[in-house]
């Protein structure tokens, strides 16, 4: 339906050929690699902390048991539920747009976006926490319940990873947005062009992703 | 602008008019400045790098004289410390982030890498516009922090003192953390577009040598640049807010800043080497009127260089505190690196062997590029040995030694991209007896202000230092005129390329007779690059005949 090659007339529906590109499956083929490959980036950019992570953890393995079981448990598992649960949503978006069922996809972006801003609503309770006792990084540290040389370094790789993770999170959110008001508006996802939602969920699993990492390297060892 | 642009091409692959009659060339085609500003043509993109990777070396050159010139007396000559400390760092920092790493990809690779492919276009148009933004937004506001405040850490940015330091620390590393957004997102379309825009019967075996290069050094720009990235915005943090993560007062790491910084910063040394390495085969193949000795070498050598760059970063912390043992092993891959360039110098050497050589402006450069690698590497693996850098580190040895190969490989390829694709960008000519004066010039400047620096560093000359014993002040004249000499080189190129934008002749289609992919279009090429169905290329890149036989070219 939407192939006609070189640029056509008109507003701007997404599934249009490029002129460029010799045929929809190379440019579908181009944006999935284009995506792979700046995910594989953003893991990278998370590796640089988790080698920190590691590094320190290495120097100072009492204080970084010490200090891991100060965090609360509960929340971080309820977080890891949602934030899984709304990878499942997200996934369901993509086969919805698919099967070109728009309403659809717009439902289950919106149950993701829930979860996301259950999530934030959650961290938000932990920071608080966090700030109230003093456990912030750097020289803000002001905490004396465990007096363990490299404890405030814990919680400054336990600051700058959830914080960079939660900067995605948002980046996330609105990726996602985006496509939600496009099958709202324009209600033209379908067999053909579903590129962009299943782009923005290719990058909301990723956010699942490093959390997996973040949670057990954080909470549970 | 151009009358070549409508000159029929002189034979080989048939361009049939079926289309329109009239193709303007893509400098022609849209004459407002928003045409420029928005344009989605890699062609118009490479060029709008240009102009701000030239300009960006002027500054970063002026600099370098300002550094030379303070060091010509052993005390104080025109500045104060503090001022060269800021002096130096803004040098390395516009001259690394600013000039060298986008220079030859976002220029040359934008310009030529679709028309080598056959495609019309690089995969992801409009975020290759959005990179040159990225990179000026970047680069003006790490320019204005080094303006107002400046930065005394030097390129390293090694912590502790950059933590502590009261000078602007966090707009320039932001401003560098933001180019690398730049390097990333034109790494990532480059590497797209070789896997999704080759046209039909381009396999990776016969994609000209550059479009290799550049395809290795996307690879590393991709897999490096993020870790540096998150490294700046742990630093800038630690600056403003004391987050102390490598702080050892606060029981962070310094060394750990240092392993990140080298993880990335060394391979970003291949960065920029590797397109000029890019750019050298192709020069080599056409003025030697020869097919590439060893191409798959070649072509392999890059992903080799791009593969072990990643495994050398240790070499920059010999005395560091390193145990022996991890010296020893990082000085042993260091020298692998050594392996896979001296591949590259034999296959060019071997392709000049027995060619037809056609001495241009561009072979020059070709010259001077042969010898710095090989002297600047040679020096590279004399580094390598633990033993030896324990002596030369932080000398004005070291200091020698990655001009020579960094900076000294990087221009002559720089250069010689810049004489040898003229025609096709611009359709014109340049005098030729100028660039080989200019080319001579600049290759004796360069030799001149280099090797004191090794014989300094030698004697033990710290780097970094703004005073010197009065012992070292012969040596410092010496590398000073050299300068001199060197920027005097660049005048001359500046000005007859200007000359020869306007006034040069109509160069034709292929002024050099090369086999090269990107000459079976116009020069300068139409907007969508070729005029009619998608060319072929039924040859090898780089394929000429036996050279006795071959066709000496015209005298342009
Ligand atoms: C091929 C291109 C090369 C480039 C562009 C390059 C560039 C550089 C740069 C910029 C530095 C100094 C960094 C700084 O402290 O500011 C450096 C240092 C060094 N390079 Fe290279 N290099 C290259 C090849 C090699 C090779 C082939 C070797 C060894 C086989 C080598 C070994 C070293 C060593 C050991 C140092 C550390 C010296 C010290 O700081 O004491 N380099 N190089
Ligand atoms: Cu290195």
């Amino acid at each position: 339906m939407q192939s006609s090659s070189h640029a056509a007339e008109g507003a701007l529906p997404v599934p249009r050929l490029a002129g460029h590109f010799a045929s929809l499956e190379v440019q579908n083929h181009a944006a999935r690699l284009g995506m792979w490959l700046f995910l594989a980036t953003e893991i990278l950019l998370f590796a640089g902390l988790f080698i920190c992570y590691g590094v320190y953890r290495f120097l100072f393995p009492e204080a970084w048991a010490a200090a891991s079981r100060s965090l609360d448990l509960t929340m971080g598992t309820v977080n890891t539920v949602v934030l899984i649960t709304s990878s499942l949503t997200a996934a369901l978006a993509v086969h919805y747009a698919k099967e070109g069922k728009n309403k659809m996809v717009a439902v289950q972006i919106a149950l993701t976006l829930l979860m996301a801003v259950g999530f934030l609503v959650i961290k938000y309770f932990e920071y608080h926490h966090k700030f109230e006792i003093g456990t912030l990084p750097g020289r803000f540290y002001s905490y004396e319940g465990i007096q363990l040389p490299g404890v405030p370094m814990y919680f400054t790789v336990y600051f700058c990873s959830t914080a960079l993770h939660g900067l995605h999170v948002v980046i996330g959110m609105v990726v996602l947005a985006f496509s939600m008001v496009r099958a709202l508006t324009k209600a033209d996802f379908g067999p053909n062009n579903y590129t962009m939602v299943e782009l923005g969920s290719m990058y909301w699993h990723l956010v699942d992703l490093v959390w997996i990492f973040l949670f057990p390297m954080l909470y549970l060892v | 602008m151009t009358p070549s642009s409508s000159i029929a091409a002189p034979g080989a692959t048939p361009a049939p008019e079926e289309h329109h009659d009239h193709h303007p060339s893509y400098l022609v085609d849209g004459t407002t400045i928003k045409s420029w500003l928005l344009t989605v043509d890699h062609k118009r993109i490479g060029l709008m790098f240009l102009f701000w990777v030239l300009l960006f070396f002027l500054v970063g050159g002026i600099f370098a004289l300002l550094i030379r010139v303070e060091l010509l007396t052993p005390g104080p000559t025109i500045m104060d410390a503090m001022t060269y400390n800021r002096t130096f760092t803004l040098h390395g920092l516009v001259m690394i982030f600013l000039f060298m790493i986008p220079a030859i990809p976002a220029v040359f690779g934008n310009f030529l890498l679709p028309l080598m492919l056959g495609a019309k276009d690089v995969a992801f148009p409009r975020l290759n516009l959005l990179s040159l933004y990225i990179y000026l937004g970047g680069a003006f506001i790490a320019l204005w922090g080094m303006l107002n405040g400046g930065l005394d850490t030097g390129w390293t940015f090694y912590t502790p003192y950059s933590a502590h330091t009261t000078t602007t620390v966090a707009p320039v590393l932001f401003g560098a953390f933001i180019i690398g957004f730049s390097s990333i997102v034109t790494g990532i379309n480059f590497i797209v577009t070789c896997h999704t825009m080759r046209a039909p019967g381009i396999t990776w075996f016969k994609m000209p040598l550059f479009v290799w290069a550049i395809y290795a050094t996307s690879c590393i720009q991709v897999l490096a640049t993020p870790v540096i990235g998150l490294l700046l915005c742990l630093v800038t943090v630690e600056n403003l807010f004391g987050f102390g993560m490598f702080d050892p007062a606060r029981g962070g790491d310094p060394v750990l800043f240092q392993h990140l910084f080298w993880f990335y910063s060394h391979p970003a040394v291949y960065i920029m080497v590797l397109p000029a390495f890019g750019v050298m085969s192709e020069v080599v193949a056409t003025y030697s009127r020869k097919n590439i000795f060893g191409y798959r070498a070649v072509a392999y050598s890059s992903l080799g260089i791009a593969f072990v760059g990643f495994f050398a970063w240790g070499h920059h912390m010999f005395v560091s505190g390193q145990s022996t043992f991890t010296g020893g092993l990082f000085g042993v891959l260091t020298m692998l690196v050594g392996v896979f360039t001296a591949i590259k110098v034999f296959n060019w050497v071997g392709t000049v062997y027995k060619g037809a050589v056609d001495f241009r402006t561009p072979f020059a450069y070709f010259c001077g590029f042969l010898f710095f690698t090989v002297f600047g590497g040679m020096t590279g693996i004399a580094l390598g040995t633990v033993s030896l850098d324990v002596a030369w580190h932080d000398t004005y040895f070291v200091v020698a030694h990655f001009h020579f190969i960094m900076v000294g490989a990087t221009i002559m390829a720089f250069l010689a991209a810049l004489h040898y694709w003229f025609p096709k960008m611009f359709g014109r000519t340049y005098h030729e007896g100028w660039g080989l004066v200019s080319a001579a010039l600049i290759i004796l400047g360069f030799n001149a202000t280099f090797i004191p620096q090794f014989l300094l560093g030698n004697n033990g000359m710290p780097r970094r230092y703004y005073e010197y014993p009065e012992r070292f002040q012969a040596l410092n004249v010496a590398s000073t005129a050299g300068a001199s000499l060197l920027a005097f080189g660049f005048i001359i190129i500046a000005m007859y390329l200007t000359y020869a934008l306007v006034y040069g002749k109509a160069s034709g289609k292929n002024p050099w007779r090369s086999k090269g992919y990107e000459w079976v279009s116009e020069s300068p090429p139409p907007t969508h690059n070729f005029v009619g169905p998608q060319p072929v290329f039924p040859e090898e890149p780089h394929f000429y005949v036996d050279p006795k036989k071959a066709e000496v070219p015209d005298a342009v």
